[in-house]
Order: structure tokens, then sequence, then C-alpha cells
């Protein structure tokens, strides 16, 4: 059953159209992260799930009933804010049966709601608090009881670890993935951190300038992003892109970047059919930085394409060492082995992972093959 | 750190601040002195001058004695009456303003900017102008000359003032408040009760005390639209120095002004530091 449905959905502001023909379907159980820079709608998008905000065409659907009117305490959500929202003057008690005092939900009832919610997030000791008196970490916990307590169809998050410090969100995110394991909820998440989204979500949503720009799951975001905007937003670093040219030689398509340059790169391509009308054409070439490695890595069983490139620059991180280099002129960073150190004017050997090229066209941005 | 305390500027900027201060304080003193001489005393010297010998009856002769419009009973039935105005419409003007703050700010509606450009206009128009269009309707509804049509208008007049108060404290207050509570299935009225009052101490103590000395202090509405019993006490004080223009009696006078301006003293001295506090309080964390 989908959860939720939202169709030919748009909102525009006086002559500025926030959001644009959104349609997007989400299953029951799924984790859905909409993910995009500030400013892309998704914020709105929620809060038009949530009713908070009306949509100017389409429909939403919450469980196979059109909510489009419906006021957004009878909608069957919960929602959990970036600021936690929690009521300043209420105890965290009081916090958490809000909701249910306004249903006039009796209090033994309400009681062991509580009881049991406290338990599972292990806020029992703060009960009685208020939430002037709570750390980052505990505010966060008090805002999801909040939203678990009312045992919703749907939960919405909006942002809610970005006002933790780094440690925190780590810990906090590997707690919400926990928890939506363990009791199996629907969950809209919405994030500007792709990192987040990457490792909670089941389906990302990737939005752009008010539409959805690629709605899959996070394996196929990372290795067929749709366009040149997701292949930019997903990855830290993203992805090299570079401007090439598709030629054709006797056993199969050739990508060349920097074509006529003394240092000019030809790459062969295998299983990349579909860029055969692009032969003779510009594309735009683009490669993991994880694709490209110090020239003793072997990434198959397959030799690998080894090239010999300026490095420029030397990041170490201690993982790992990013190395700022030119392939056939054009700037891509690569992510070698912590213990790699090329020093920077010199030139070294690179092992590419040419089973992982993109190319978009540069005309449309999407993803050619 | 180097001892400044004697360095010519600041010798200056106290002396400065020193005379600006007494000639500040100067009537506050004369009043105050002139209310424990006798009027004999006062008589044969001066106006300005120190009592030879602490005399209190005044203030016994302006609180309950000593005769305003024909009737003598000091300016007691005054205060109540002052009391009795300024209390409900310190009420009244601060519960409005601040639901209507709450509306204009946190709820977002047609037309919301307007009314409250509308409500504030208000602080802007002056005082004599709006008496003939009251003057009509407390008339027309039959409340000329009571203490009830006054408290009328002070609630009104008072609602620019707190309006504006309360709103521009509300609107710091995080708007997913709002919309967490809409979520929890919280309406208008329940989300105002629950949990913007309990926020909004400072605020409400500014605008009490800012509404509670308005409205005592007030004098035009007081004096056009009330006479004889029904007067607040700052249109009797009036009447009191009428009464004895013939033979001064400056030691009455000053203990009866001391003594109206009691309350708000009173309110600035309990209240003051709240007031100054709520002035300056931002957003509610």
């Amino acid at each position: 059953m989908a959860a939720l449905s939202i169709r030919a959905l748009s909102k525009r502001y006086a002559n500025l159209e926030v959001l644009k023909d959104i349609a997007l379907d989400i299953e029951s159980g799924e984790f859905t992260v909409l993910v995009g820079p500030s400013g892309c709608g998704k914020s709105t998008l929620l809060n038009i799930v949530a009713g908070l905000d009306r949509p100017s065409a389409g429909t939403i659907e919450i469980g196979g009933r059109v909510v489009n009117d419906v006021a957004p305490k009878d909608r069957d959500i919960a929602m959990v804010f970036q600021s936690y929202a929690l009521y300043p003057s209420m105890t965290v008690r009081q916090n958490i049966t809000f909701g249910m005092e306004c249903r006039h939900v009796p209090k033994a009832e309400q009681d062991a709601a509580v009881g049991h919610v406290a338990k599972l997030l292990q806020i029992e000791p703060l009960l009685g608090r208020k939430p002037s008196q709570l750390s980052g970490g505990q505010r966060q916990r008090v805002a999801m009881g909040r939203a678990l307590v009312r045992n919703p169809l749907l939960f919405l998050f909006d942002e809610p670890l970005s006002n933790l410090d780094a440690k925190l969100r780590v810990e906090m995110r590997m707690e919400i993935k926990r928890l939506h394991q363990r009791i199996g909820a629907t969950i809209v998440y919405v994030t500007h951190d792709q990192i987040e989204a990457m490792t909670m979500a089941t389906r990302i949503a990737v939005m752009h300038q008010g539409s959805v720009q690629q709605f899959a799951d996070p394996d196929t975001v990372y290795r067929y992003p749709a366009n040149l905007f997701v292949a930019r937003f997903m990855g830290s670093p993203p992805m090299n892109t570079m401007p090439a040219r598709l030629e054709a030689e006797n056993d199969g398509p050739v990508v060349v970047i920097g074509a006529g340059r003394p240092d000019e790169l030809r790459l062969r391509l295998r299983g990349y059919d579909a860029a055969a009308p692009f032969v003779g054409r510009k594309v735009v070439f683009g490669i993991r930085p994880e694709c490209i490695a110090e020239g003793s890595r072997t990434f198959s069983s397959e030799a690998p394409v080894l090239v010999e490139a300026p490095v420029e620059l030397v990041e170490p991180t201690g993982a790992e060492t990013m190395v700022l280099l030119r392939l056939g002129g054009e700037p891509a960073m690569a992510r070698v082995s912590p213990d790699i150190r090329p020093a920077p004017g010199t030139s070294a050997a690179f092992a590419l992972d040419t089973r992982r090229i993109c190319l978009f066209d540069p005309e449309t941005e999407r993803l050619i093959a | 750190m180097p001892d400044r305390s004697f360095a010519p500027t600041r010798i200056l900027i106290y002396l400065a601040v020193f005379l600006i201060a007494a000639a500040w304080l100067a009537p506050l003193v004369v009043v105050v002195l002139n209310s424990l001489r006798t009027n004999e005393e006062i008589a044969q010297g001066s106006m300005i001058g120190w009592p030879q010998h602490l005399s209190w009856s005044n203030y016994a002769a302006a609180w309950s004695g000593f005769c305003v419009a024909e009737t003598c009973a000091g300016i007691r039935p005054y205060m109540l009456n002052s009391a009795l105005v300024t209390i409900p419409a310190t009420i009244f003007s601060t519960l409005l303003g601040a639901i209507a703050g709450y509306a204009v700010s946190l709820w977002r509606f047609r037309g919301d900017n307007w009314i409250y450009g509308i409500v504030t206009l208000g602080l802007f128009l002056p005082q004599q102008m709006r008496l003939l269009p009251w003057t009509i309707v407390l008339r027309d509804i039959g409340l000329i000359n009571t203490l009830t049509g006054l408290v009328l208008i002070h609630t009104i007049q008072g609602l620019s003032f707190t309006t504006l108060f309360c709103r521009n404290y509300y609107v710091a207050i995080p708007h997913e408040l709002i919309r967490a509570a809409r979520i929890d299935g919280a309406g208008f009225f329940r989300i105002f009760w629950r949990i913007i009052l309990p926020l909004s101490g400072p605020i409400l103590i500014v605008t009490v005390i800012w509404q509670f000395t308005h409205i005592w202090n007030e004098f035009l509405y007081g004096v056009t639209f009330t006479t004889g019993q029904q007067q607040p006490v700052t249109a009797a004080l009036i009447a009191l120095s009428a009464a004895v223009a013939d033979i001064p009696q400056h030691g009455v006078q000053s203990a009866a002004v001391i003594i109206a301006a009691l309350p708000t003293l009173l309110i600035y001295l309990l209240g003051g530091k709240y007031f100054v506090r709520g002035l300056t309080a931002g957003a509610v964390k």
C-alpha cells in the first residue's frame, strides 16, 4: 500500500513557482529522504504534506485517502522539526502528552503511552524536566518521542539533525535508522546533507529548483545519477565532471578528454552501448574521486587503466589522501590510500576504474550512460 | 586599571548629570515640601521653603476632609473612581492586545498586515481628534458620564499600544511551535492559553505597567466625559484647585497631588526593573 502519494503537485507564491509538478509514491515502511540545496522546495513540500501549507495544484494521499482538505491534526501524521519546537513552558511529559490531551485521550492511556515511548528512547529520567534543562541531543529525543507517541501512518522529519554538533549528529543518525528498523514506520525525512540521505534512506528524492531530479534507492542515485546536478550534489567530494568528446575506434567508443592537447587522455569504454548516438559529439565526462586511485590499485580482475597525471595539491585526511590532479588538462579529485603522498608539481601514475564512468549530454545535462 | 575617577571630563559629566537631575526633580521637591507645611507657614513665607515642623494634617485633609465641587470627602472617592476605571481597562486592553498581537504575529491570514497597520495607526491619532467620535458613541450607547464609558474608551484606545507591544514580542517566537501544536491538534485559543500565554510574562508586565500609568494619569477623557462624582482623580484635582481659588491651599493641594501620583509610583517601583528588562527582552529560546 502506498503510504503517501503525491500527484501533479505544484506550489506558487505570486510569480515564483517553488514546486513544479511533483509526483512521488512512497510505500509503507519506506524511509524516504528528500534532499537538495537550500531553497529547492523540500521543506515546502514537507509542509504541504503535513497540511501546514496548501498546494496550488495537485493531490496528496496519505494511506489511500486524499487529504488536501484535511486539517493537519486529522492527517494521521507526526512531525519532528529542525528547532524541535518543544513547548518551553511544559515538562517533557506534558510535551509528549499535549497531542493526546488535545484529542481527549483518557489519562491512563496517556500514561501508558508516555511510559512506552520514554522507555524506547531512554528518556525516562527526563520526564519531569523543562526543555531548557535538556541538552541538544536530549531535546532531539523528546521531539522524536512526541512524534512516536502518536503512532501515526506517516512520520515527517524536517532537518531534525542540523542543530546538533557533528559528533552527536552521527550518533542520532544511527539512532533514527535503528528506530526505523525496529518499528518499521514510514518516514519522510528532509535534509540538505547528502550523507544523511545516503546513510539512512531506503529511497532518495533529490530535489533542485522545485522539481524532483531523481527518485531512487541510494545506490542507484550514487552510481547512476540522473543528471549533472545529482552527480555534483551527491557524494563528498562530488563527482568530477569535465567536457570531453566521444569518438569511435575499431573496438568501440572512446572518450577523449582535452582532445588535441599533448596530454590528451583517451579512455576506452566497455558496456556503454547507450552512448552510441553520441559518437562524434561532445559529452560531459564524469568520474567519482574513488574511481581514481594510486597506480598500484586494482579495481577488478582486469588490468586497470593507468594514466600519468600531474599532481597539483595533496590533502591528507588520515583515512585517505585526496589528490587534485589534471586529466587531459581538466582538474579532478582522486581518492588514494592514506600513506600515498605524491609530491605536488610532479607527475604520478593513477589507476582509473573505467567501468564506473558516467557520460552526460552537455545540452540536457541528462545521464547518457 | 588606571584610576580615572578624578579625570576632568568625568567631573564635568557628573556635574551635568547632577544639574539635569536637580532641574528634573525640583518641582517634585517643592510639592513634597509644601505638602508637609501648614497653610499659614506657606502664606507667611514663600512657596519655596523648608518646613519648620512636619505637618501631616494636609494629607488627612486631602484624603478625606477637603471639599471638592460641593462635597467634602477629600479625593478618596475620586481615587476609587480612578481605580475602577484603570484596573478593568488595564486588564481588558492587555488581554485583548495579547490575543490580537498573537493573531497577527503567529497566524497568517488574508489582510493580517493591514489589520495590524490599522490598529497601530491609532497610536498616531491625536487624542483631541478622537473626542468628538467618542462623544457620539458614548451618547448613543448611553454611557456619557459613567465610569463604564471610560473603561470602554481606555480599553479600545489602549489596544493600539498593547497589540504593538505583544505583536513585537510574539514575532520572535518560532513559528515551528505553532506548527507543532497544530499537528498535535490544538486550536487558536488552546495554543494561546497553553503555549503562548505562559511565555508572555515579561511583555505582560510591560504592557500592564504602561497601560496602568497611562490610564491612571489620563486627564482629557476624564474631564470631558465625566462630571461631579463620576470624575477620575486627575480631573478632580483641577476641580480642587478651582475650589480653593479664593484662599490658596497649597499644602492640601500638594498632598492631594502626591496621593494621586502614588499608585503609578508604586507600580513603577514594584515593576520598574521588569519594565526595563521586558522592553529589551528578545526572543524566547
